[in-house]
């Protein structure tokens, strides 16, 4: 692959919430602006831009990811899920989503989608997580409004309608 | 907040690499993960002209046991390290450290080699390396070197990397068995960078003690046995002998005294933990 001039636009190809994207971004473009600016994909959220608050946070691969510290360019041919893929349905919230309503797990919402997406691999990875997954989970964002309990316990209840869910009979 | 620009290059061959990182001198940085350096280029901290991305090179993605002693390539993600099945019975220390480890979210993207080649004197990655004696692996287009962990970090944020070279790998020493390990950290959350870290090593030599988070480098230090009446002279001589600083999160005095206590606890574990 030839190098990529600092001073042009280059084509970055990848997956974005189930879809094949062809965009356009300058070598130094980061992934969140690529997301917000060039795709208009305004629910990832962009904080401290140095990986310290967590607002940003994607799924690469499947992975939860600060998208201030990817460059648009890291993430060709990678499979990229923004917040905007949590519900099927933009008249209707994802379980997860549903319990952070039911128990106030936000107030201003600033923080919320990172952690949506944090919570959400977790839950698929791990489906039995419990509390301490979920703390350990949170601890790489910060909310300044909730004070995280009422996001736990959306979370844990998130858990626990999964399982049901998943074991009818149990 | 935003990096300013850089050419960009994603080879697909070692040779290649190297070539373009020759040709870049000390204007060509590699990027991996991305997670220490891309927070610099947001800051302008880092104002390198060319990136090359080193993670489509498959050689480099790859954990191998090699003799007494385990390689991790330059593209292994700390979260893959993280998961390799034998990590707790080959390197224990790790293993204790790794939940410290920055979060769940930049482990994921994150490199071992990357977090060595960044330096922080307060990270655990380096203090590990350092503290079981491992070696750098580095390449550049005219050579291969390996260099003692203890020697490779150099100051803060500063290494023995030399303009055109990469870190290839790093080699981290096999556990051996009769062997004790411990890591403990104090810091404000689980991922924020450590204020003391302390890892310990016991085994029939004697008891190793390496810190991170008080000088400008991680660093290691050999102690005679726990019981041994001179032990707190020389764990005190040792808190004194390192050059702590005051600052936003903590006052030198404060970090001193917890090298006496966390260094003190981290190596009574490893003693125990000698099977």
């Amino acid at each position: 692959m030839p190098r990529m001039n600092a001073a042009q636009r280059h084509v970055v190809d990848f997956t974005l919430n189930g879809r094949n994207v062809r965009a356009q971004a300058e070598n130094r473009m980061l992934l969140s602006d690529l997301l917000r600016h060039e795709i208009g994909l305004t629910g990832t959220h962009v904080g401290c831009e140095h990986g310290v608050c967590g607002a940003c946070t994607v799924q690469i691969d499947g992975k939860p990811a600060r998208a201030c510290l990817t460059l648009a360019q890291q993430v060709r041919g990678s499979d990229v899920r923004t917040v905007e893929a949590l519900s099927p349905d933009p008249a209707e919230l994802s379980p997860l989503q549903a319990a952070f309503r039911r128990h106030y797990g936000l107030q201003c919402g600033f923080c919320t989608p990172g952690i949506l997406m944090s919570l959400d691999a977790l839950l698929r990875e791990q489906p039995d997580a419990g509390m301490e997954d979920i703390r350990e989970h949170l601890s790489g964002h910060l909310c300044r409004c909730t004070g995280y309990a009422t996001i736990v316990e959306a979370a844990l209840s998130a858990a626990e309608e999964q399982r049901k869910e998943e074991i009818p009979n149990a | 907040m935003k990096p300013a620009s850089f050419d960009f290059l994603c080879p697909e061959t070692l040779e290649e690499t190297l070539a373009a990182l020759a040709e870049g001198g000390s204007e060509a940085r590699v990027i991996a993960g991305g997670q220490s350096l891309v927070p610099m280029l947001n800051m302008r901290l880092a104002r390198p002209a060319l990136l090359v991305d080193i993670m489509r090179l498959a050689p480099l993605r790859q954990i191998e046991t090699s003799g007494d002693e385990i390689v991790v390539g330059a593209g292994v993600r700390q979260a893959e390290l993280e998961a390799w099945p034998n990590l707790s019975r080959d390197l224990p220390l790790l293993a204790a450290a790794f939940p410290w480890l920055g979060h769940v979210q930049t482990r994921a993207r994150g490199t071992v080699c990357g977090s060595v080649a960044h330096a922080d004197p307060s990270a655990e990655l380096p203090l590990s390396l350092v503290t079981l004696g491992g070696t750098v692996g580095l390449r550049s287009r005219k050579q291969k070197r390996k260099v003692a962990a203890d020697d490779f970090f150099i100051g803060m944020m500063a290494t023995d990397l030399a303009e055109g070279e990469m870190i290839e790998a790093v080699h981290f020493p096999k556990a051996r068995p009769g062997t004790g390990y411990a890591f403990r950290e104090i810091g404000r959350r689980h991922g924020d960078f450590a204020i003391v870290a302390c890892a310990a090593v016991a085994d029939d030599s004697g008891l190793r003690l390496g810190i991170a988070g008080v000088d400008d480098r991680p660093r290691v230090f050999p102690l005679p046995g726990l019981d041994d009446d001179q032990f707190n002279d020389a764990i005190n001589d040792i808190a004194w002998s390192l050059n702590a600083r005051d600052d936003i999160h903590a006052s030198a005095r404060y970090r001193r005294e917890l090298v006496r206590n966390l260094g003190c606890e981290t190596l009574k574990e490893a003693s125990r933990c000698r099977a």
